[in-house]
């Protein structure tokens, strides 16, 4: 007697099945018991629970969705603080990595301990350039870039360096990504785009699904670091 | 007046933000639950939804109003999560199995088969085994399999969702599921004596 075979009886167990196999499975007690280890098998990863969201959880969903939903809100003259964190943050990077290039190790600094000042630098970074890809992507033609400009030629140099640490300690996803993120800054420190320059500079963060990426990375780094 | 799912995507298309806002009020809870499944992690899972509804957003005008609102959402979260663990795994981490600080598996939660220590144990072992096994999925394998086993969807919605043939995603389910049993048989021939 030919068997049933592996895949048909999980197509079995899935999806009602036709006469001839079900025949088959009432008089063939290997088949049956196959099919039977295959079921309780199935059957035992089946259940479990999802934690659970509240009757307004589609509403918080919204409530966070809505600000970053295109053409929602007029520009804002935003992050004044902009001005003075992203110097000082790349001042104290600046610092950190050329001590870690070139191999010297300051006191009291455990390898732990760069590396979580390190992931936190990296997290706080992206944290910023998801505001400014965001505002990007929201970005008006007519209005023009002028604060993002300068935004972005602040975030430019410190992407550099974390890019270059993450190829030093050869973290490949991050140095891709970096990679990929300082395209977009260089375009945008650099140029003076067209609205038609503009629409290809969130075509592509839009292709390269970059802000969201990005908006992973960067919680992963935080994470990471805060678990050092 | 109760919007259908086609006509608030019809609306939202236009640029009424409510309609959409009813979309999204009415599809969070399932596309959580999709992506809970697919990463095992929540944090992975909240951001899941946000991206799934923002890249809705502005792709609604290639939703096509013939078919169901739902089925597209799953469509984009579950690209949506390939993506992650795919970024995830060139990372070399232990994501979506690892990574918080008390992380807790959904694997974790899975029902063990009876009450007594014996059973507890051989659960744990078949919960282990099985983490070990997902791991080795492709996320093609990965997705198929949670649309498949845990949202019950039929094999013609799978392949829409991941962009391939029936065929095809009949075959990543009858493989996920065969590596699946490789790993858990030996412990399960324990637990099931």
């Amino acid at each position: 007697m030919t068997h049933i075979a592996e895949e048909l009886l999980i197509e079995a167990y899935y999806s009602d099945i036709g006469d001839v196999l079900r025949e088959h499975l009432q008089e063939c007690g290997e088949c049956r018991a196959e099919f039977e280890r295959l079921s309780g098998l199935l059957d035992s990863v089946r259940d479990y629970r999802v934690p659970e969201r509240d009757e307004f959880y589609g509403s918080d969903v919204w409530a966070r969705l809505a600000p970053d939903l295109p053409a929602a809100k007029p520009r804002t003259n935003w992050f004044r603080w902009w001005m003075l964190v992203p110097a000082l943050a790349t001042l104290v990077l600046v610092v950190f990595l050329a001590g870690m290039f070139t191999g010297q190790r300051q006191a009291g600094i455990s390898e732990k301990g760069r590396e979580r000042i390190l992931l936190m630098a990296l997290s706080d970074h992206l944290d910023r350039s998801q505001i400014l890809l965001t505002e990007l992507l929201h970005a008006d033609p007519e209005i023009g870039l002028t604060g993002e400009r300068d935004k972005a030629r602040e975030l430019l140099g410190e992407n550099r360096l974390l890019r270059q640490s993450a190829a030093h300690i050869r973290d490949a996803a991050d140095a891709d990504l970096l990679d990929a993120l300082e395209r977009v800054l260089l375009d945008v420190a650099n140029g003076a785009p067209s609205s038609n320059g503009l629409e290809m500079i969130q075509q592509r963060i839009d292709n390269e699904a970059l802000l969201f990426k990005v908006r992973i990375t960067g919680t992963d780094a935080r994470r990471r670091g805060q678990n050092l | 007046m109760e919007w259908t799912d086609s006509a608030a995507a019809d609306e939202a298309r236009k640029g009424n933000q409510q309609a959409f806002r009813v979309l999204v009020e009415r599809h969070s809870h399932s596309i959580f639950r999709l992506a809970f499944r697919m990463t095992g992690n929540e944090q992975d899972a909240e951001d899941l939804v946000q991206e799934t509804f923002l890249r809705a957003y502005k792709e609604l005008h290639q939703f096509d109003a013939r078919s169901a609102f739902g089925t597209w959402l799953y469509r984009i979260c579950t690209n949506c999560s390939i993506d992650l663990i795919r970024a995830r795994k060139r990372r070399n981490e232990e994501q979506p199995f690892g990574g918080e600080k008390f992380p807790v598996h959904w694997l974790d939660r899975v029902a063990s088969p009876g009450p007594s220590p014996e059973r507890l144990t051989q659960g744990n072992q078949i919960t282990n085994r099985l983490e070990d096994a997902l791991k080795r999925l492709s996320e093609i394998e990965r997705a198929a399999f949670v649309l498949r086993h845990y949202e019950g969807h039929p094999i013609e919605e799978i392949a829409t969702a991941l962009g391939v043939q029936p065929n095809a995603a009949k075959h990543s389910v009858f493989r996920a599921v065969q590596k699946l049993r490789r790993a858990l048989e030996p412990v399960w021939g324990v637990a099931a004596r």
